[in-house]
């Protein structure tokens, strides 16, 4: 039985922390309107791009001759992931969601025999993938320094994924992030970037669309612009993944906050029924004591 | 009937400008100007170092871009691009930043001369700038 000194000390450390919890929650939800609004914003972009694209490969007849970024190398064998995750804890289920997606694609890759190759970008996907895949991961990125998620970081991940291409150093290539839904929900997600994966979904509206002029000739624009879309795809993963982090902070602060609600008037009834039960025990012992006498 | 049309532009961050009521935009496409009336037959280009100028009934806007692509489609002429700011609020000592930038870059030997065609005429279109 905890003395009534221990009791008052844990309510007050449990009520710091709710503090804490509560003032996390407020920050999370002022962040993540931003976030929100940028992930947004970011969206014309990045469909727009799309498109494109979309358009430029209907377009190419020449499927042999076609860029490899577009069709691939031909070969499965070498897999890069690039594990996308936050920087910073507290945040709930958000990181280890995007590990274990990223983990059970893992061990598929090397149950089939193929090479893994791993970059990680966030402090906290690599702490989290380093016990186990520490012999796969080639390279661990972080923008801690970075206030806001930029186009120039993004383009920084672009920029060494194309290098790792050129070299040879993988065949296939899918981002880790987590899709911001809505608050409560964020869906982690394995997309496939090279070779790129048309949308099946499209497939139906071709045909009447491939009458576009072309300066200069098609493969030169696609062998410009598929890098490019490497980077902006990053890009919209870093931007969605932003926006879940905050989301998935503000729940898991918003739960934490009303747990230590919970703990403290438990707490509270604990300390009242233990002071009273003290007062009657004095009670007592003061009447017993003078019924002696 | 009305020769207009509509704008996007667009980076990544966010959407640049958006108008319905240009009737003449001029691109620094790669292989030179091109410049896009109400009409134009469905195009796909990429953008070289240079100013878009857009005109509308009312006004002329012009911006610098770096890098781009352009797709003109349904009358709609989007535009991509990472780099981009308005002439009028630029900024001198980023104009001149990124020219030393650029000619730091043109004194390195390893560059192919179609990147060395693409800076001279990046430094070139941002002297110009800072000259007005």
């Amino acid at each position: 039985m905890p003395s009534l000194d221990d009791l008052r000390k844990r309510i007050t450390s449990v009520k710091s922390t709710q503090k804490i919890t509560k003032a996390m929650k407020m920050v999370a939800a002022a962040k993540l309107r931003k976030a929100q609004e940028n992930a947004e914003k970011g969206r014309p972009y990045s469909e727009k791009m799309n498109n494109v694209i979309l358009n430029l490969s209907k377009s190419i007849t020449d499927k042999e001759n076609a860029p490899k970024l577009l069709v691939g190398t031909g070969e499965e064998k070498v897999h890069l992931c690039i594990v996308l995750t936050a920087d910073r804890g507290l945040c709930g289920g958000f990181n280890t969601n995007i590990t274990k997606k990223a983990k059970s694609y893992f061990e598929k890759i090397i149950s089939e025999n193929k090479t893994l190759k791993i970059i990680t970008v966030g402090s906290k996907g690599y702490d989290q993938l380093k016990r186990q895949y520490k012999n796969y991961i080639v390279e661990n990125i972080s923008f801690k320094e970075s206030k806001n998620i930029n186009y120039f970081d993004a383009d920084k991940v672009g920029k060494i994924i194309i290098e790792k291409f050129e070299k040879n150093e993988f065949d296939v290539c899918a981002i880790f992030y987590n899709k911001f839904k809505n608050v409560i929900t964020q869906i982690p997600q394995e997309q496939q970037i090279v070779p790129l994966n048309e949308d099946k979904d499209d497939k139906d509206n071709t045909g009447n669309d491939n009458d576009y002029e072309f300066e200069p000739d098609e493969d030169e624009i696609l062998s410009n612009l598929l890098p490019k879309n490497i980077s902006t795809q990053i890009f919209k993963a870093m931007l969605e993944n932003s926006a879940s982090e905050q989301g998935s902070r503000m729940t898991a602060m918003d739960n934490a906050t009303r747990n230590a609600g919970e703990l403290v008037d438990r707490l509270t009834i604990e300390y009242n029924r233990s002071r009273q039960a003290a007062i009657t025990k004095e009670l007592i012992e003061i009447i017993s004591g003078a019924e002696s006498l | 009937m009305s020769n207009l049309f509509n704008i996007d532009i667009v980076n990544p961050e966010q959407s640049f400008l958006s108008k319905d009521n240009v009737f003449e935009v001029v691109i620094p496409a790669v292989e030179g100007e091109i410049g896009i009336l109400k009409d134009h037959i469905p195009i796909i280009s990429f953008l070289k170092p240079g100013i878009i100028r857009v005109f509308s009934e009312s006004e002329e806007q012009n911006f610098y871009v770096e890098d781009g692509i352009v797709e003109f489609k349904d009358n709609t002429l989007s535009v991509l691009t990472s780099s981009i700011f308005d002439l009028k609020n630029a900024d001198k000592n980023f104009v001149s930043e990124s020219i030393s930038s650029a000619e730091a870059e043109l004194s390195k030997d390893n560059i192919d001369d179609q990147k060395r065609f693409l800076l001279n005429h990046k430094v070139e279109v941002l002297k110009s700038i800072s000259i007005n």
